[in-house]
């Protein structure tokens, strides 16, 4: 090294020196649009999950996404579970739950038959994760055009205020505005983070915000119709996913929480006797 | 072991066999009893709550490996199989996660406070070097930890800091190479990495035990520092430390644990990254790669170097520092209550790391100052890289001042013992008063 390197520090610190930014490819992504009427599990201390909501959340993730989304984390007995969609007091075992056993043996699972060796699909029981819609990533990338449908179990942790995205990605569908080409297979989407500077007519300080990808709108308006009655809007279908997948992301986050307001309690109480025998003790001490 | 007579005395039978033994009891009596400074401030009870913290990542430490596979392909699964369906399993892994983010808040708050004091100085040399060992051997730990999930941001941060050892290829060809290669156990990071990762992140831990035992023997020679840096006189400025220090400490742990609970129960992962939500893929690298939040100021320091090597040199370079401290302050005044420059330098040094760390968050591009646009609408002006080489180069600066500064420094009067106050009238030994004034 020395003098090369010295000479290319140099050089390097000279050109820095002009203040230039580089012409970097920027990801850019439209601000979020408020949920109307916000997640109910949201605020920290006592925000819980609303059972309705993942209810139907579930109905909407079985009857739409589960077509291309895998939930590989995901079990049919968690839905029965403590704090879960389904859960019920009656059957704390989510194993023994009907409503999960019923849900599973309506799908189907590959496996293996034990006296032949043949591949079969069989019921699923509760004991089983979400059906896989693919056989493997390949089929599931030849599926959509190359772009392979993520995994949803954690989707909801895997971006930045995750169910907030995830409403305003589903429910974020807008034709794209002229002057920009949509390559073939792909959608546009303001809220998917991305870079379309490249598929871009017009001035290059107006690209648009966003990005394309792969899924094409889905929540089209009465797609899935709620058993409870609630109306199958676009927005209240996205929000009801959305709290489905915050739940399947975070399983024990009532847990936690509820948890949470006790450790505090027991923390704060505890300082507080062991500040006041500091006191004490300390009282004859002049320091 | 410390200076001071052992005052234990066995009372019964079998305290008195084993004393003949193995003087366990004895050590561990005359630890409690140990002679203490009395005006120890809140700043002082952090060495402490590190000592719980040691044990706390220790314990959840060893039930995580009781669950997680360290494989490539089932890392990232068993770290949600913890969370999902261990009994306890997310309140053992938010512990463990954010009790590293805990671990260095301490450990960064004890180094100040050894800094602001003067703990460094003589006779405490050893004892410093050591917290520099264990510091050192911590960020080896959480950096390996963080690894450990195998999602995208644990991936790109294997990857970004094995290679900055590829760096030495410039001093030597081929070395830098060896070296990753070397680390990675193969020619890319990958299961191989992350096994040994595992395997040394469960092992650094107990070194770290170690050290610290030895930390607190060199401790123990020559006792704590105190806020006045005047060494203990006579007894009337001791205390023993147990029961006042043990229920000060005690209630400072609790107050700590409140901090760290809101973290673990109530935003478990804010000081996380969402991307180490998605599981590693070679194939497909982070947008933005950002270290934990207690590597930003050193990751700063490394990316406004322009060329590699100096840079990694310049990041080490700002740890090193914290090793020659002892021998870089001049000054004769142990404490920076009585030293009106030197403090200003310091608080400037904190506020010079925190912007660092602020630094290192950011893309080295953004700008702090916009003062215009490119034609492609990229904002131009006084950027993050320019922001990190002005810190940087304070951030060294610091420790040539206070080179300088103890010749040139004016200090305060420091009082002539513990019990005595400065500013306290007649209460003032005139003696040590006026020696202080004339030296100034
Ligand atoms: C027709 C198949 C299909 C259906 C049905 C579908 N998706 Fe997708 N989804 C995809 C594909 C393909 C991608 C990958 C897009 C890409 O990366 O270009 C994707 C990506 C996503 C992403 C990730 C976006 C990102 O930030 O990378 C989310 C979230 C998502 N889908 C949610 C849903 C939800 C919720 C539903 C049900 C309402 C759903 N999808 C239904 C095909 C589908």
């Amino acid at each position: 090294m020395g003098r090369n390197s010295l000479i290319a520090a140099l050089a390097a610190g000279l050109a820095l020196l002009g203040l230039t930014s580089a012409a970097s490819a920027r990801t850019t992504q439209a601000e979020f649009r408020p949920v109307p009427g916000g997640f109910s599990f949201e605020t920290p201390i006592f925000g819980r999950f609303d059972q309705g909501s993942l209810q139907r959340g579930y109905k909407v993730y079985d009857e739409v996404c589960s077509a291309c989304h895998s939930m590989n984390l995901v079990y049919y007995r968690n839905l029965c579970q403590q704090n879960g969609p389904f859960f019920d007091p009656k059957h704390p075992n989510p194993n023994d739950a009907p409503i999960c056993k019923a849900i599973a043996s309506s799908k189907k699972v590959p496996d293996i038959d034990p006296d032949t060796g043949d591949v079969v699909q069989r019921a699923a029981t509760p004991a089983d994760a979400f059906r896989n819609p693919y056989p493997n990533k390949a089929a599931a990338a030849a599926g959509n055009g190359g772009a392979a449908p993520p995994d949803l179990s954690v989707m909801a942790r895997a971006r930045e205020e995750g169910p907030v995205y995830i409403y305003n990605l589903l429910t974020g569908y807008v034709p794209a505005p002229a002057g920009l080409t949509v390559p073939p297979g792909k959608y546009y989407n303001p809220w998917m983070p991305g870079d379309v500077g490249s598929y871009w007519a017009g001035a290059k300080d107006k690209v648009p915000e966003g990005g394309f990808l792969a899924m094409p709108f889905q929540l089209t308006p009465n797609r899935v119709s709620f058993d409870d009655g609630t109306p199958g809007t676009t927005q209240q279908m996205a929000k009801d996913v959305a709290t489905f997948l915050a739940w399947t992301a975070e399983p024990k986050q009532t847990e936690r929480k509820e948890a949470g307001l006790a450790v505090m309690i027991y923390l704060i109480l505890l300082s507080g006797v062991l500040y006041v025998s500091y006191r004490r003790i300390w009282k004859n001490v002049a320091h | 072991m410390s200076a001071h007579p052992s005052t234990y005395e066995p009372k019964t039978g079998i305290e008195r066999w084993l004393d003949a033994r193995l003087p366990i009891v004895r050590f561990a009596a005359d630890y409690l009893d140990l002679p203490t400074p009395k005006n120890l401030n809140y700043w002082y009870t952090f060495g402490a709550i590190l000592s719980v913290m040691l044990v706390v990542q220790i314990v959840t430490g060893v039930i995580l490996a009781m669950h997680y596979v360290p494989n490539g392909d089932m890392a990232f699964n068993s770290v949600e199989h913890i969370m999902r369906d261990v009994n306890y399993g997310w309140l053992i892994r938010y512990i463990h996660a954010n009790g590293a983010s805990m671990f260095f808040l301490a450990v960064y708050i004890h180094i100040a406070r050894g800094m602001y004091y003067g703990s460094y100085k003589a006779p405490r040399e050893v004892l410093w070097l050591l917290g520099c060992i264990i510091y050192l051997l911590m960020m080896a730990t959480a950096f390996m930890g963080y690894v450990l999930p195998w999602g995208q941001m644990s991936f790109a941060g294997a990857v970004v800091i094995t290679n900055l050892f590829s760096a030495f290829d410039q001093v030597i060809p081929g070395l830098g190479t060896a070296i990753t290669t070397w680390l990675w156990g193969g020619f890319a990071v990958g299961g191989a990495t992350l096994n040994r990762f595992f395997s040394l992140h469960y092992l650094l831990p107990f070194m770290i035990a170690g050290v610290t035992v030895l930390h607190l023997w060199a401790l123990h020679v020559p006792n704590s520092t105190n806020p006045t840096g005047v060494e203990v006189k006579s007894k009337e400025d001791t205390i023993p430390f147990h029961p006042y220090y043990t229920v000060k400490d005690g209630f400072a742990i609790m107050a700590f644990f409140v901090v760290f609970a809101w973290f673990v129960f109530f935003a478990p992962e804010a000081l996380g990254h969402v991307d180490n939500q998605v599981p590693a893929n070679p194939l497909v690298t982070p947008a933005h790669i950002v270290p934990e939040w207690y590597f930003l100021p050193f990751y700063a320091i490394l990316r406004s170097v322009p060329q590699k090597l100096f840079g990694v040199l310049a990041m080490f370079g700002a740890i090193a520092m914290l090793f020659a401290l002892p021998w870089l302050d001049t000054s004769k005044v142990r404490s920076m209550r009585y030293r009106p420059t030197a403090r200003w330098f310091f608080i400037l040094f904190i506020f010079a790391t925190i912007g660092l760390g602020w630094c290192g968050g950011k893309e080295p591009d953004d700008m702090v100052i916009t003062l215009g646009h490119t034609a492609n609408n990229d904002p131009t002006g006084f950027s993050v890289t320019w922001l990190s080489r002005i810190l940087g180069i304070y951030y060294y600066a610091y420790f040539g001042i206070l080179f300088f500064l103890g010749i040139y420094e004016k200090p305060l009067p420091v009082p002539a013992s513990i019990s005595t106050p400065v500013l306290g009238g007649s209460a003032m030994p005139a003696g040590s008063v006026a020696q202080a004034e004339k030296k100034g």
